[in-house]
């Protein structure tokens, strides 16, 4: 590991997979707690559609993905929020038709082909310093936005009602974190893939949130176990030569199935 | 002084009319039980106090002023101790929701706090507890700390929706004791299905069921509690006590109020 950190690609990938981890270790825990886990991989698809639409318009990538995930995730939002047990299906609809359009548009766009692969598993070895810049700039606006809010985030995720009664903005707060999601979910697809995305924001908390006592740990946890997860999937990568992004997803998915049967047969966790 | 005073109120949820022609008033100090048959309107009727639900007509006063402003006064107990339980929080962190203000988020004195909650914890026979995750604790544990939570802010009214439905039958009896040292403080409504062990401890009765129908003191300590009634719906009371067939206590037909 320390000789390939010789190379400029491997210092950036690894910088910008810690940072993901570290993004994706906050939000996502909010997104577990939350039940979220479904809505996620919709809008992380929508997003495709906004790929589409910024090629075909000759837009800026950035603010015409965002723009669009930020449309279709505020749709998925209110519906989520308004008719609670038509929501999975109207997020899958959304999910499909977002990325349906996006590849018509990019099929009509004239000389010029997304690579499907690249969006899917991320370029994490070609991210230029501008990236990390931009994901540094965001994971540490996410971060302060949760410390403000941590408390009513906390209330709204473990008993919404009570936090009604209490005067927590519930649905202006719901509707923050579903744009939030859709702002982290669009700059670390860009890094890491939309799988490394779903991977990095559903199993680190999964993992954690058995043995943490309060939202904060769970974050903490997430962001470390999440990091460590990308370490070893690129020193994996490295060493064997395999497709990076998805060999930390498997170095995550066996830490997954690990924790799951020593939930089954070993000791239980602490408290 | 009334504390809740409800005029005239109708609901309706998806055009189903789940509460007509509401008239109640509970004055300070009262402990009231609010009884009925499931999907009668119990649970809606205390939304409706707290503002989480809006009537279609007529109106909710809470101490002279609509619900929903916030100020603290009313402590609520959810019907469902089971949500959440693989949650990553601690019990003392869930009563410490209860004393959370928006409006005033980075208070100093923190500390204050903490301490409210780890009383209000020992006034429940919590306070070894305060550390364990929520998800470890029994139901009835978990319903001390959720009481604990609705106490914290120092309520004048505490609602709370079938708070014995994960307690067995001693505990019930000790947790109505605790009740009626809280009722010389506050204000308490409970809704329950079983009169039966309650009647010792409130001081009225309203059965919900669409209708409301409302029995004050006189009329349970009089001599409606030492007669059997075979209850049916259409003869008696339009609340099913207890079960279907059994002769159990229930309270005197009820008169055709005006409102009927």
């Amino acid at each position: 590991m320390i000789e390939a950190m010789q190379f400029d690609f491997m210092r950036n990938a690894l910088a910008a997979g810690l940072l993901a981890s570290i993004i994706c270790g906050v939000i996502g825990t909010l997104v577990v707690v939350n039940r979220l886990v479904f809505l996620s991989g919709g809008i992380a698809h929508a997003a495709y559609g906004g790929i589409g639409l910024a090629f075909y318009f000759k837009w800026p990538y950035l603010p015409g993905t965002i723009g669009f995930s930020l449309a279709a995730a505020m749709l998925m939002a209110f519906v989520s929020h308004t008719v609670k047990h038509r929501s999975d299906t109207i997020v899958g609809v959304i999910w499909a038709v977002g990325m349906a359009f996006g590849i018509i548009l990019l099929d009509l766009t004239p000389g010029y082909n997304v690579d499907l692969m690249s969006y899917l598993f991320g370029s994490i070895l070609t991210v230029p310093s501008s990236d990390l810049i931009v994901m540094t700039v965001v994971g540490v606006v996410i971060t302060a936005l949760v410390f403000f809010y941590y408390p009513d985030l906390l209330a709204m995720s473990y008993d919404e009602e009570f936090a009604r009664i209490r005067g927590v903005p519930v649905k202006a707060l719901y509707f923050g974190l579903i744009g939030m999601l859709a702002v982290t979910i669009v700059l670390v697809i860009q890094v890491v893939g939309l799988i490394l995305v779903i991977a990095l924001l559903t199993i680190p908390p999964f993992i954690v949130e058995k043995y943490a006592k309060s939202l904060a740990q769970m974050m903490v946890g997430s962001s470390i176990l999440g990091s460590v997860f990308t370490l070893v999937g690129l020193w994996l990568s490295y060493q064997y030569d395999l497709t990076s992004g998805a060999t930390i997803i498997m170095v995550s998915g066996s830490a997954f199935v690990t924790s799951l049967l020593i939930d089954r047969f070993g000791f239980k966790g602490s408290s | 002084m009334s504390i809740i005073e409800m005029k005239n109120l109708d609901f309706a949820y998806a055009g189903e009319t789940i509460l007509a022609s509401i008239n109640l008033t509970v004055k300070d100090k009262d402990f009231l039980a609010i009884i009925g048959p499931n999907g009668g309107g119990k649970t809606t009727l205390l939304k409706l106090m707290l503002g989480l639900l809006t009537p279609d007509r007529g109106t909710v006063l809470i101490n002279g002023k609509p619900p929903g402003n916030t100020d603290s006064s009313i402590g609520y107990v959810p019907q469902n101790v089971h949500m959440n339980q693989s949650f990553p929080i601690s019990a003392l962190d869930v009563v410490l929701m209860g004393a959370f203000d928006p409006k005033n988020r980075f208070r100093r004195n923190q500390a204050k706090y903490k301490k409210e909650a780890l009383d209000a914890l020992d006034r429940l026979e919590m306070g070894d507890y305060a550390n364990k995750k929520i998800g470890t604790l029994s139901g009835g544990q978990r319903q001390r700390v959720l009481i604990a939570r609705a106490l914290v802010s120092h309520p004048e009214l505490l609602l709370l929706d079938e708070p014995t439905a994960s307690i067995d039958t001693k505990g019930q009896a000790e947790f109505y004791e605790l009740l009626a040292i809280l009722n010389k403080e506050i204000t308490i409504l409970v809704v329950s299905h079983d009169l039966l062990v309650i009647s010792r401890y409130v001081n009225a009765v309203a059965c919900v069921n669409q209708r409301l129908h409302y029995h004050d003191q006189a009329e349970i300590t009089g001599d409606m509690l030492e007669t059997m009634y075979s209850c049916t719906v259409e003869d008696t009371c339009p609340v099913e006590l207890v079960a279907h067939g059994f002769p159990h206590r229930v309270l005197k037909p009820h008169e055709d109020h005006a409102h009927d």
